[in-house]
């Protein structure tokens, strides 16, 4: 009984850490990937999948105990939750909120899926450099070859096991 | 407007841009043979990473004929680059050398990429699967010269659609003008890529995907026909099945309007058989003797005072 009523208390209120919420439904894990939380970090996580959302019907929220994003690590999840918020926890209480952005041009994050992309090619210096053509689903456009890239397949490159 | 641009995509330009390429053009064509001054004491160079016929002689006709002068980069195998020079060293080297330059490359997003290195203006002869801007500027000033207009018209463009840089440049081009519809004829492993889709659907032009081109024809104005290449066919039984739906045969040009245009970006090979060369409708060579006013035209608006 301890245990459950702990795990709740968890998922209610953290200490100090970060609260990422309102990350799209069954997106959660995704965002431990690309955190490359894998759980043996002996971090206290939280994952709240399918609770509901009166702005997105449906969401996920992810709680990191004594953890703080980096500014890289918001714009990283803007990719695959363009509505996250960021919520900062300091002695149980929202110190900093962000709402994550997902930038017009990502640059140098993402690898061409085109193997016959210049940007492919590891003599040459040249930086990968993607626009949005749709921001939900997530379809980015590869400046270079023009070649579309899927959420699918940026979760898969940015996934960090 | 032109000078010292870069020619990247033909969906750099604008349908004014193209009036004014297209009205200079028709003034070279006015005064074949005859060299002009120009582009006297310019030099283009000319790095072809691919082989090429026309866009390779045509450029270094047209520039001759400006007055000015070209260098190759001749035979891959006999300079740097067999020995491991990186494209961007390359494309260095020949911005310090020359005035401007032509590239054509396997890869894509090559032309771009030598655009951002080099200081002077690089024109794209060719790159990857998506972009040969020139070719798809003189198909469009083939289709001004011989219909008088390319607004209100219905294209059909039939071949490798997916990996065949003439015909998407050539799709992308349309998208400058009022068409009526595109039709977009090839197998279904050859169909257009979804970006292009994408834009054709962005830019509210109709168009419809076909496999054949028997209940088509009677609506076109103008045919483009593109190489089917055996090599894209997994299974070569596939391409064998497949073939004979896109050569374009007397018989199915029998049913067309009687002013359409056949054009192709040539080299052909099996798709449009020698005895379609004499039919008034088959303009391929007239398209490909375009090839130099409309380059002339480029090279003078980019290059010249």
């Amino acid at each position: 009984m301890n245990g459950i009523k702990n795990s709740e208390l968890i998922v209610r209120k953290i200490k100090n850490g970060t609260v990422i919420d309102h990350i799209s439904a069954g997106n959660a894990i995704n965002v431990l990937r690309i955190l490359g939380l894998k759980g043996s970090e002996n971090l206290t996580i939280a994952v709240v999948m399918n609770v509901k959302s009166r702005k997105l019907g449906k969401k996920d929220i992810v709680k990191i105990e004594n953890r703080e994003l980096t500014p890289e690590e918001v714009n990283i999840i803007a990719l695959i939750a363009p509505h996250a918020t960021i919520n900062i926890i300091k002695d149980y209480k929202v110190v900093a909120k962000h709402k994550v952005k997902v930038p017009e041009k990502i640059v140098g994050l993402i690898k061409c899926i085109n193997p016959n992309c210049i940007t492919r090619q590891s003599r040459e210096p040249v930086t990968s450099v993607f626009t949005i053509v749709s921001r939900e689903p997530l379809i980015l456009k590869c400046e270079y070859c023009g070649r579309y890239i899927t959420s699918e397949e940026v979760v898969n490159q940015l996934s960090r096991w | 407007m032109f000078k010292g641009r870069d020619v990247i995509s033909i969906l750099d330009f604008s349908r004014s841009d193209l009036k004014t390429l297209f009205d200079t053009a028709r003034y070279f064509e006015e005064f074949k043979g005859r060299v002009f001054d120009y582009l006297r004491g310019r030099i283009l160079a000319l790095a072809f990473f691919e082989p090429s016929t026309r866009t390779r002689l045509s450029f270094e006709v047209a520039m001759k004929r400006l007055g000015g002068e070209v260098v190759h980069l001749g035979e891959i195998k006999r300079t740097s680059i067999a020995k491991g020079e990186s494209l961007a060293d390359t494309i260095v080297m020949l911005s310090n050398y020359a005035d401007a330059i032509v590239i054509r490359h396997r890869l894509e997003g090559a032309a771009k990429f030598a655009a951002e290195i080099a200081d002077v203006p690089v024109i794209n002869g060719g790159d990857g699967s998506q972009h040969h801007p020139t070719q798809a500027m003189i198909d469009l000033y083939t289709i001004w010269r011989e219909l008088g207009k390319i607004d209100g018209l219905t294209v059909g463009v039939i071949g490798d659609l997916k990996y065949g840089r003439a015909a998407c440049s050539f799709i992308y081009g349309l998208t400058l003008f009022d068409i009526e519809k595109i039709y977009l004829v090839s197998p279904l492993i050859l169909r257009v890529r979804p970006e292009v889709k994408d834009y054709l659907k962005k830019s509210e032009i109709k168009f419809e995907e076909k496999e054949g081109l028997e209940d088509i024809i009677e609506e076109l104005d103008v045919l483009y026909v593109t190489r089917i290449q055996k090599e894209r066919f997994p299974d070569p039984s596939e391409y064998e099945k497949v073939k004979g739906s896109y050569i374009v045969t007397p018989e199915i040009l029998s049913k067309s309007k009687k002013n359409l245009i056949v054009l192709h970006p040539l080299p052909r090979v099996y798709e449009i058989p020698y005895e379609i060369d004499k039919l008034p409708c088959a303009k391929y060579f007239i398209q490909a003797k375009y090839g130099v006013p409309v380059r002339m035209a480029l090279l003078k608006l980019i290059m010249g005072e």
